[in-house]
């Protein structure tokens, strides 16, 4: 999706979950490390837990004991 | 090692009639076979609603949709005596579902996916938690072989609702479509990784092939899909379906990617499931604000048909898992598979 003044480029922020924003996208990490995602929406980490950084792996969800899920 | 890709433009071919597996599935068979096309005896009221026959009669009928099965006319797709015979055996699967996931205290779509987030601690999680610790070459390969009546046509029910969506709920719903079906790149195709997986897991890639080995359990969560996606009726449980496999699907599916690691699969099989890890983390958020969210502001009345969906989908998943689980855990395979 260009970027554009008419259309700017929209980013999703949501306090428990990755910040949304419409793709493509590259992030530059702090080693200058350059990751490129051309997705329609790319889900960009923001709680540090994902194996998979920058991009979110949903592993900020939260965890209990008591439920068995079924996947 | 055999080559068991079916050759390019083969694969994709209509497959043979399946195997009936009583008499449900034996007079839709007969009724598709020809010649004459007998007609269709009704339902026995005691057929097991969520056993072989009457799930593999509906999976038979749904398939006229897709892609249709070697020798049967292309037309008889939209047979008034086949769809009104359908009609019968989708009221019995609705009812029992109904039944079993019963809409009291169910609360709303935005708490059943919420209650779908939590990840449970510990390892009693279910199949991929199974498939991540202990899991076997062979038993992921029955894993496959039996999702693989799904991922073959992986999205492909959940395009039919696209007409029945309009704006944010229809904006959304298109682009992780397009997502599903590779983006334009015919080679990215979910349903074309799968083949790929399949190869490397050294299974056959053709259209249909393991539908005579899977048990009801596997049947029933494809027909579910087919069946929200047939109705307009249904589309707020269409949407609830969606919603829950792609909520569920990114971690499960890194633990399939583990599994597979663990056990020495090749690139292609690791790669479909870490594809769907960060795929379908953009995809449920997509899905929850803007599909959900979408058509829930614009029909807050299928709030309780989303919840539906939602919860029919867990239901048969778990009857698929305690099915595969009990099986492995006896040390049984599932399915006969060749090597």
């Amino acid at each position: 999706m260009p970027n554009t003044p008419e259309r700017p480029r929209r980013v999703r922020v949501q306090r428990n979950g990755p910040l949304l924003v419409e793709g493509p996208v590259e992030v530059v990490g702090e080693d200058g490390e350059v990751t490129v995602s051309n997705r329609f929406t790319v889900a960009v980490c923001t709680c540090r837990r994902s194996r998979t950084l920058p991009w979110c792996d949903t592993s900020h969800r939260c965890r209990d004991r008591h439920r068995a899920g079924p996947a | 090692m055999t080559n068991l890709r079916a050759p390019r433009g083969t694969r994709h071919l209509p497959p043979p009639l399946p195997e009936p597996r009583g008499t449900v599935s034996a007079a839709v068979v007969a009724a598709l076979r020809g010649p004459g096309r007998p007609g269709l005896p009704p339902v026995p009221a005691d057929c097991a609603v969520y056993g072989d026959d009457l799930q593999l009669a509906l999976y038979i009928l749904y398939e006229l949709h897709y892609r249709g099965f070697e020798g049967v006319p292309e037309r008889l797709e939209w047979d008034g005596g086949l769809l009104t015979h359908r009609a019968a055996i989708e009221d019995r699967f609705l009812d029992a579902l109904r039944t079993d996931v019963p809409p009291d205290g169910a609360g709303t779509a935005g708490e059943a996916l919420d209650a779908l987030q939590i990840e449970p601690v510990g390892d009693d999680g279910g199949l991929s938690y199974f498939l991540r610790n202990e899991g076997t070459f062979e038993q992921l390969r029955e894993y496959a072989a039996l999702r693989s009546l799904y991922h073959l046509k992986e999205a492909d029910p959940h395009a039919w609702v696209i007409p029945r969506l309009h704006g944010r709920a229809k904006a959304a719903m298109v682009a992780v479509e397009f997502d599903e079906f590779g983006a334009g790149r015919a080679d990215e195709i979910h349903a074309e990784l799968f083949a790929d997986l399949m190869e490397d897991l050294r299974l056959d890639t053709a259209y249909g092939h393991y539908v005579d080995a899977a048990p009801a359990e596997a049947l029933a969560p494809v027909n579910l899909m087919s069946l929200f996606g047939l109705h307009r009726a249904l589309r707020g449980a269409l949407v609830g379906h969606f919603a829950a496999v792609e909520v569920t699907s990114s971690p499960a599916s890194r633990r399939l990617a583990e599994a597979l690691r663990r056990v020495g699969a090749g690139p292609a099989a690791v790669r479909f499931y870490t594809e769907h890890v960060e795929a379908d983390a953009v995809h449920e958020q997509v899905v929850r604000h803007d599909v959900v969210g979408g058509l829930l502001e614009s029909e807050p009345r299928l709030d309780a048909d989303v919840v539906f969906g939602i919860r029919a989908t867990g239901y048969l998943e778990d009857r698929l898992a305690t099915r595969l689980l009990g099986a492995w855990r006896d040390g049984c395979p599932v399915l006969p598979l060749g090597r």
